[in-house]
């Protein structure tokens, strides 16, 4: 061997060396820690009043609709609208006047804000995990979602004139 | 000196070794494989920029890939039972392999093809043939679900098919296998003469995409193996490749290599269009199924049609012509201004390309040679535009990129050409792994390829993955051709066997994608559209069960007074209105397949309990956190039992 061949000999070596190294490097390199500080965010809080007792009237929910201003009178056309709908897309999981798979809708509104019902009819998914509310009442009904039923906004409201009619 | 010499030397090297592994960190390093990586790699969560289209062949379906990943999305079941989405076992899809020949669970799909407008891809539907009992399938791509079965009659081993004309104005389907018209008892050795080949024209419905046979050309018998349609200024016409010109009926592989040329048969479909349209043809008594899918009922009816109306090309002059094509060409491929006819010669030296313009004026000033049953067979040297001289070995399939160059498969030389059209000069050549049949350019059958990839269809793949016995992967492979030279990127497994493909520009089709099927457009006869529709009723023997699935239950969950030696239809319906919540449901025992339901969709299962007991049902798909709690039970009491049928959820009922 010529002192070059040696040189490169050795010149390969160090790439094969630095370069093997590296990659062991790499495949070492998950991370354990990641994994439960996500889990330790995801604990459930602790609830004393059920949330479907809670009072929360002035928590207007994440979602579409920010402002809500409810007349006097119930539109009785609108509310049989909504009453329709609400067998048709609701009653898998809620009963009009008791507990199912879901609270019932009846007494709602002395608990809830329109704006809130609404949201939580239109973006549920978003709900469950933004509004606290919700997050608790998902704790309380055993972890089953509330599903999406993708409601137009007109749907939306008039299930809401319907629940008006719930005494 | 010297010394010095070899000190700077080392000097360098230390500092190549630490610039090298510094390098490392960047893209620089390693350039062309991860280069290469690069150009497949789609980022967890990005979409990939083409659908692929694989056909299934011998597994009967079509398969959906994002490409540059080579990432599988779907099987769509076509022609075949499938199980996992219960295609062919619930009872809305049985009608659907419903045929001639009663009930068919398999098939062989070939050459899927996306529908055209102006020659154009406009990412409607695609059309996929059955080769062994001849039909022709569509597929929704709204829904990428098969909502279409056409059978063909008097056609057998349909195999020149199902490729569309470029404002799909026709699906068209060509036997490859010559039968006696109608069938009828003979002797096989009385072929000659006597069998006959069809090309049969579907005519298609422009708001539905539906199909209807408009009629059949009896042909001479030989095999008629490829189609391919005419476009731009060879719109109107059709072209077939032939092998088994000589007519045989026995040991082809030897007797049907005989002759130096068969045909490529060119038929000015317009023509006898118009022929009929003029009350031409002769109606000929058949039996054919034409099953139809509904997305509003989520039912399939079969209806069986007894009369196809056939043409004899020799009524019809100047509408059928013979181009003489060098050894049983198997591809016949149109280029994309539509000038230019490729002949796959796959026993042939050179690859054979016809000029269309040739045609017509050969046509024109009769320059024919002979005739084979009365059809003018029109002189070699007066079609042929070029030649590509010697480019390898068992050409197969060419298609385009839109640019000029011409892209051959070539299977015993195992290996993708690329070629230039009008000078025929071989540009560059690549291997594949191993022995491709079919490639795909998407839109590479159109008047507008994306010329950016190719993908090549192996029919063999022995050392190029980890081995699972016997019988190993099927596989295809992704060259970039965006550059002068093909660039191998990507090997990617495929469902069994990619035959054949179409692609398209995810955007063609993206956008159009269904999420779920509205409940209130549902018009199931069983559907149970909210809880009060839900119930349980009897029919003699029949018991009819009307249920609904939402997460996380089934309503109702508790059946009593089902009896053994009963006939239990279990009609499901998923009330979800959102987007990717199917449901399952499998019950023990029950002779068939689980049932995956879509949003709004009802689906229909039927049990038939052969023993005593308190019987469980699930749902199969999992589809929430409370997945394992939906379930239920079905009580089963002896035949001779009096218990009246009841159903409940919970306490509420």
């Amino acid at each position: 061997m010529t002192t070059i061949q040696k040189l490169f000999t050795l010149f390969f070596t160090i790439i094969l060396i630095s370069c093997g190294g590296k990659k062991e490097k790499e495949e070492g390199g998950f991370s354990y820690e990641k994994k439960s500080t996500t889990e330790t965010t995801s604990t459930a809080p602790e609830v004393k009043i059920p949330a479907s007792q809670k009072i929360t009237l002035s928590d207007k929910g994440v979602g579409p609709v920010t402002s809500l201003e409810l007349p006097a009178e119930i539109n009785t056309e609108m509310a049989a609208h909504g009453a329709d709908i609400y067998t048709k897309m609701c009653t898998a999981c809620h009963r009009p006047d008791k507990k199912f798979i879901g609270p019932a809708p009846k007494g709602i509104f002395e608990r809830r804000s329109p704006e809130w019902i609404m949201n939580m009819i239109l973006n549920p998914e978003n709900m469950i995990q933004n509004n606290q509310e919700a997050k608790e009442l998902l704790a309380e009904f055993n972890g089953a979602p509330m599903a999406n039923q993708n409601l137009t906004m007109e749907e939306a409201r008039a299930v809401l004139e319907y629940f008006r009619t719930l005494k | 000196m010297k010394k010095l010499f070899n000190s700077t030397i080392g000097f360098i090297i230390i500092a190549l070794v630490f610039t090298s592994c510094n390098n490392g960190e960047s893209k620089s390093n390693s350039a062309l494989s991860s280069n290469v990586a690069e150009k497949v790699y789609v980022a967890p969560g990005q979409h990939d920029e083409f659908y692929a289209f694989i056909s299934g062949g011998f597994s009967g379906q079509l398969s959906v890939y994002g490409l540059p990943s080579g990432r599988l999305f779907k099987v769509i079941p076509v022609f075949s039972q499938d199980a996992e989405k219960a295609w062919g076992y619930n009872e809305e899809t049985k009608p659907m392999l419903n045929t001639s020949h009663g009930f068919i669970p398999w098939d062989d799909s070939h050459h899927p093809d996306i529908s055209q407008t102006a020659g154009k891809l406009d990412g409607r539907y695609i059309y996929i043939n059955a080769n062994n009992t001849p039909r022709i399938a569509k597929i929704d791509l709204t829904t990428f679900e098969t909502t279409e079965i056409i059978e063909i009659p008097n056609s057998a081993g349909n195999h020149s098919s199902s490729f569309v004309t470029e404002n799909t104005e026709y699906v068209v389907a060509g036997t490859r296998f010559s039968v006696p018209i109608p069938q009828r008892d003979m002797s096989i050795k009385d072929y000659k003469g006597n069998f006959k080949g069809s090309l049969s024209f579907l005519k298609v419905n422009p708001e539905n995409g539906e199909m209807a046979i408009k009629f059949q050309i009896l042909m001479p018998g030989f095999d008629y193996d490829l189609s391919h349609p005419g476009r731009g200024k060879s719109h109107g016409w059709f072209f077939f490749t032939t092998y088994n010109t000589e007519e045989a009926n026995s040991l082809l592989e030897v007797n049907a290599s005989q002759n130096d040329k068969d045909f490529i048969a060119a038929i000015n479909w317009k023509k006898i269009e118009e022929y009929v349209n003029n009350g031409g043809g002769t109606k000929m008594p058949t039996n054919y199924a034409h099953n139809l899918y509904s997305d509003e009922t989520h039912t399939a009816t079969s209806t069986m049609i007894n009369e196809v109306l056939t043409v004899n090309p020799l009524d019809v002059p100047g509408a059928v012509y013979f181009l003489p094509t060098p050894k049983s060409p198997h591809g016949c491929d149109v280029d994309p201004t539509g000038e230019y006819i490729v002949g796959n010669g796959k026993l042939s030296a050179n690859l054979t390309v016809h000029s269309f313009t040739k045609m017509l004026d050969a046509i024109e000033n009769k320059k024919f040679d002979g005739e084979a049953y009365g059809i003018p067979i029109l002189k070699f040297e007066d079609v042929l535009a070029g030649s590509v001289e010697q480019p390898g070995l068992g050409p197969l399939h060419t298609e385009f990129d839109g640019k000029g160059n011409a892209y051959t498969t070539f299977f015993i030389s195992s290996e993708v050409v690329k070629w230039k059209l009008g000078t025929w000069e071989v540009l560059d050549r690549k291997p594949t792994y191993y022995s491709v049949g079919h490639l795909m350019i998407p839109g590479g059958n159109s008047a507008e390829p994306f010329g950016k990839y190719v993908v090549a269809m192996n029919k063999i793949t022995k050392d190029r993955y980890l081995p699972t016995g016997p019988e190993v992967t099927q596989s295809a492979q992704l060259y970039d051709i965006s550059g002068d030279k093909m660039e191998l990127l990507l090997d990617f497994p495929t469902i069994g066997e990619p035959h054949y493909a179409a692609g398209c520009p995810a955007s063609l089709i993206e956008a159009n994608s269904k999420k779920l099927y509205k409940l209130e457009e549902n018009t199931h006869p069983y559907a149970a559209k909210s809880d009060a529709d839900t119930k349980v009723v009897r029919k003699g023997n029949e018991v009819h069960v009307q249920m609904t699935m939402i997460r996380s239950h089934f309503s109702p969950d508790n059946i009593e007074g089902i009896k053994v030696g009963d006939k239990v239809y279990f009609h499901v319906t998923n009330l979800e209105q959102d987007y990717d919540v199917p449901h399952g449901i499998a019950m023990i025992g029950a002779n068939t397949s689980e049932l995956l339901i879509m949003p709004g969709q009802t689906e229909t299962f039927v049990w038939e309990p052969k023993q005593v007991g308190v019987w469980p049902f699930y749902c199969t798909d999992f589809c929430s956190a409370l997945h394992q709690e939906m379930q239920g039970y079905v009580r089963v009491s002896p035949a001779s039992s009096n218990i009246e049928l009841s159903w409940s959820l919970g306490d509420d009922f």
